[in-house]
């Protein structure tokens, strides 16, 4: 178990994406205050928090979508920010991104949604396309899906030719957005195991940003925990199950009383309750 | 000049300025995205073809009311040997394009917009950017180009078919000579004319494009927004239609 303090001194020398010190506010309202979170080579980096910790904006920061105000944002070696609009695409090629509702293009059918970056982006006889498509429907069990349209998807099915797709090109490092939301326990089931098995056979590195805390912390080899801007914890699963800081307990137990506040600010509750109403 | 009206201004200049940047970066998108002519076919057809059945039908009724009130005009000077004159300059100068400009809006024009604001709200644009594809080029610039093709095709097709209801209301019902109908408009109509027309259909056809495209683009990713987005292409269509024909019909006198 390290606190934010000491994890910020370390920088792993195996880290695929490294972000350091960074500051991001939108509209004024600070989302990371001094952000530090490495992913290393093959393994599971998990990131947790509670709703509205700015974990997707932590991906679009990785993903080179927005820039830090302040720090580093390090991807493969290199610092996002600096990067232009080529060397960004380059970088993005070699990531693979499954987003919280699929985000499949809906107007081709599921064959050509894993066909999409494999046709954009090399050129690839129709044949070779073909198996390849084939191939990563078959890992994620819906080569029989192939001619459905999005829209014919339930929404486990949608996420996993999403993750079809986001494997395609062979990415370096796959970041998962909310993976586990609203999956019936089957679908949950078997995604959690094909995230740990593309982590396993292809040794890609993953980060997963999630709060389902014991869905993710099975799987994950290293995890950060974030609150108000800044990462509260991090370590292993079994160094937080064991951690005595109460942030980490709250939420590793789901309570509603804690550092981490439940209630959104408001007025004294019995005052509000006898004013006169507007 | 009050705070509010102020910032409004401020807003509206905004506004325009970020859709002349659009502008300018969807253009540097065209040429690529003319390597994938499937696409651009394809919005062809989704703009243009689908576009076809109400294009036609107002071109026939336009025509058809044409037909009665420029004979009933000319009657009163009993020149109604003109009726095929009067049609087809009024159709090819003003009311193919900018007609054609108007329903392109409402139908093609809220359709872009809608569709790219729903891509952008389900997160399908910021995918394509992920996958290291551009938005810009894949989706907005095969739109734009598309609409600016099936513009000037729709408009042709309006007027030949609102000339033709014309011709059937003044010659089949209200017994205009045939010959003298088609002779007339033959030598009255100059390829100036015909030209002022294209230049207008094609203009216009570019207006409606970006603005649909732009809208969706920049839409809040929200169902409200989209709506918003949508209304905003066709009072913005239709209001740049306008002041762009006056503009044009002015620097063709």
């Amino acid at each position: 178990m390290s606190e934010s303090a000491s994890a910020a001194a370390q920088v792993p020398h195996d880290a695929v994406i490294d972000v350091r010190g960074v500051h991001y506010a939108i509209d004024g309202r600070p989302i990371f205050s001094g952000l530090d979170i490495a992913a290393r080579r093959g393994l599971i980096t998990a990131v947790m928090g509670p709703s509205g910790t700015g974990k997707t904006t932590l991906l679009r920061l990785i993903t080179g979508q927005i820039y830090a105000d302040r720090g580093v944002v390090s991807v493969f070696g290199k610092d996002v920010g600096t990067l232009g609009n080529a060397e960004l695409y380059a970088s993005r090629q070699r990531m693979g991104m499954l987003f919280q509702n699929g985000a499949l293009l809906t107007d081709i059918d599921v064959f050509e949604n894993v066909a999409f970056p494999v046709r954009e982006h090399t050129d690839l006889p129709e044949p070779l396309i073909r198996n390849l498509v084939l191939t990563k429907l078959e890992a994620v069990g819906l080569r029989g899906a192939a001619h459905l349209m999005p829209g014919e998807l339930s929404g486990g099915m949608a996420r996993r030719v999403a993750l079809a797709r986001a494997i395609v090109m062979d990415p370096e490092v796959l970041i998962y957005d909310e993976p586990f939301v609203g999956l019936d326990p089957i679908s949950l089931g078997v995604i959690l195991r094909l995230i740990k098995q593309m982590n396993d056979a292809l040794k890609i590195t993953s980060i997963v940003v999630s709060h389902d805390v014991h869905e993710i912390e099975s799987i994950a080899d290293y995890s950060y925990l974030l609150s108000e801007g800044r990462v509260v914890a991090s370590g292993t699963p079994a160094e937080l199950a064991r951690s005595d800081s109460p942030t980490v307990r709250q939420f590793m137990t789901g309570g509603a009383e804690g550092p981490v506040r439940f209630h959104y600010p408001a007025a004294d509750y019995a005052t509000e309750l006898l004013e006169s109403p507007r | 000049m009050s705070a509010a009206s102020k910032a409004g201004v401020i807003e509206a200049v905004r506004k325009t300025g970020v859709a002349g940047l659009f502008f300018v970066r969807l253009l540097g998108a065209c040429l690529p995205a003319l390597a994938r002519p499937k696409l651009i076919i394809a919005q062809i057809y989704n703009a243009g073809a689908r576009s076809l059945i109400i294009i036609m039908l107002s071109g026939l009724f336009t025509g058809m009311v044409l037909g009665l009130q420029g004979y009933e005009l000319l009657n009163r000077f009993g020149a109604t040997e003109a009726l095929g004159t009067a049609a087809a300059l009024a159709l090819l100068k003003e009311l193919g394009p900018v007609l054609t400009a108007l329903l392109f809006a409402g139908r093609a024009g809220t359709a872009l917009t809608s569709e790219i604001g729903l891509m952008r709200a389900t997160d399908q644009l910021t995918a394509m950017e992920v996958m290291a594809v551009d938005p810009l080029r894949y989706v907005a610039a095969p739109r734009f180009l598309g609409g600016l093709i099936a513009m000037p095709l729709l408009t042709a097709i309006f007027n030949v078919i609102g000339l033709f209801g014309a011709q059937l209301i003044g010659v089949q019902m209200l017994g205009v000579d045939h010959g003298t109908f088609w002779s007339q408009t033959q030598s009255a109509v100059a390829l100036k004319d015909v030209t002022e027309g294209i230049v207008k259909s094609v203009v216009f056809g570019a207006v409606v494009s970006l603005i649909a495209v732009n809208e969706g683009y920049h839409a809040e990713p929200t169902a409200e927004g989209v709506g918003l987005a949508t209304t905003r292409t066709v009072v913005a269509s239709s209001v740049m239609t306008l002041l762009l024909d006056y503009v044009l019909t002015a620097a063709f006198m």
